[in-house]
């Protein structure tokens, strides 16, 4: 997921049950459901867990702006071009309010970004994989934006606010995502038998990698256990992967387009659709740098920022120069005055 | 890097709706000066006509109350409850009052 529990920090478990009582009071507060915000007390290792988990967050949302931005340009149309644009602006806020909600928690902006650049933050997994047609873009909004809606739906009820509150305003925003999607792919299977192909084969390659955003197995998840604990996790890894499954595969169904899983059939006892084995090596070499775009994406953000630098800097500057402009006239008008 | 004044400073944003209603609280973002956070709070927080007009204030200039006198401050109102209009019985043939 865009929160893909992929950095295993063992550090982050409380190593036994001996709260202090502040501890004791804040897990009380977690326990009622209450709302933990920037100023109350709370475990370092909630606040380093949050911090971890808001700016991966963050850093999905800016670098998820690329694959889909390389095809502003060449977006079929002009309406599907402006749509498409206004998708990507979304992205960018999605990224902004969730810094804003990291930097509550006591880091500064420069710190997280030079955490990504730097390659000790992660972002989700699936952005590191190419968009090579147009069909991408449709099979990005319909399955990675909707993999994203199941995950973010729970963490509108997250413990910490400003998470809370950041994960309402994004969640407000995604469903068009989702929908924009499903309505190219939509488009593309009623075209020519090209485009119908295209839409296939763009499936085939998204499927995986959708189903390994929801991150590793429950039995492999050490931070899910803490992470529901306080709050912060509602539903786990595997459950939300299989209500991904279950919605999706009616959906591709509709479409007329098939999922590449000889294993995948609806199970009657479970209520559930089975379906076959993760690729999970395929994951973790992605996921630890080696996926077919990840130094395309970390250069690409590297380049921006660094292009971007003389524009703040000349806008701090500019700003300071008007301050002290507007400190000397007061100045000024205090001494004709006396 | 990690100087935190490499960030531009920090601004809280709210939002007049279109409904008219009060300014409210709607997020933060850096911005070098008022000006400048007036546009991006117009660019990141009004995509939707979510507002006809904006406040930007120094998150710096804000004084909080303590979380830690939250029962203090606020308990006390809970007995009050005489302050509410159903605390009191109003015959039924007065009718709405
Ligand atoms: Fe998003
Ligand atoms: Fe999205």
């Amino acid at each position: 997921m865009y929160t893909q529990a992929m950095d295993l920090d063992r550090s982050a478990t409380p190593a036994d049950a001996t709260f202090t009582s502040e501890e004791q009071a804040f897990n009380a507060r977690i326990a009622r459901d209450e709302k933990i915000e920037p100023n109350d007390w709370m475990p370092e290792s909630y606040r380093s867990t949050l911090i971890r988990q808001i700016s991966q967050h963050a850093h999905s949302e800016v670098v998820g702006m690329l694959p889909e931005g390389g095809w502003i340009t060449r977006a079929p149309s002009l309406k599907r071009k402006e749509i498409l644009l206004a998708k990507v602006q979304d992205e960018g806020g999605h990224g902004l309010y969730l810094y804003a909600a990291a930097e509550t928690l006591g880091v500064c902006r420069a710190e997280l970004i030079d955490a990504l650049h730097s390659g000790r933050a992660k972002y989700s997994s699936i952005f590191n994989y190419p968009t090579l047609t147009w069909a991408d873009i449709g099979m990005i909004g319909w399955l990675v934006d909707g993999a994203a809606i199941m995950n973010q739906v729970p963490l509108c009820r997250c413990s910490y606010g400003p998470y809370a509150r950041a994960m309402i305003r994004i969640c407000k925003e995604e469903s068009f995502h989702q929908r924009q999607g499903f309505d190219i792919v939509h488009t593309l299977v009623r075209g020519t038998p090209e485009q119908r192909r295209m839409a296939q084969e763009s499936l085939e390659r998204w499927w995986w990698p959708t189903l390994m955003m929801f991150g590793p197995h429950d039995k492999d998840s050490t931070h899910t256990a803490q992470a529901t604990a306080w709050g912060i996790k509602r539903i786990t890894n595997d459950d939300l992967r299989q209500k991904f499954v279950d919605v999706t595969v009616p959906q591709a169904e509709y479409l007329g387009l098939e999922i590449p899983d000889p294993e995948l059939r609806w199970n009657p006892e479970r209520g559930h659709y089975d379906f076959g084995p993760i690729p999970w090596d395929e994951f973790w070499r992605v996921v630890k740098g080696d996926g077919p775009c990840n130094k395309e994406r970390m250069a690409a953000r590297i380049q921006a920022f660094e292009e971007g630098r003389w524009v703040r800097e000349a806008a701090a500057a500019h700003a300071a120069k008007a301050r002290a402009r507007a400190a000397a006239a007061s100045v000024a008008s205090e001494e004709a005055a006396a | 890097m990690s100087a935190s004044g490499q960030d531009w400073p920090l601004w809280e944003v709210f939002i007049r709706s279109r409904q008219g209603l009060d300014h409210k609280h709607v997020g933060s973002l850096h911005a070098a000066d008022a000006a400048q956070a007036i546009a991006l709070a117009r660019d990141v927080y009004t995509r939707r006509q979510e507002g006809v007009s904006i406040w930007v204030v120094p998150s710096a200039a804000i004084t909080a109350s303590d979380p830690g006198q939250k029962a203090e401050n606020f308990d006390p109102m809970a007995s009050k409850i005489y302050r509410h209009p159903t605390f009191y019985d109003i015959p039924d043939e007065i009718g709405h009052m």
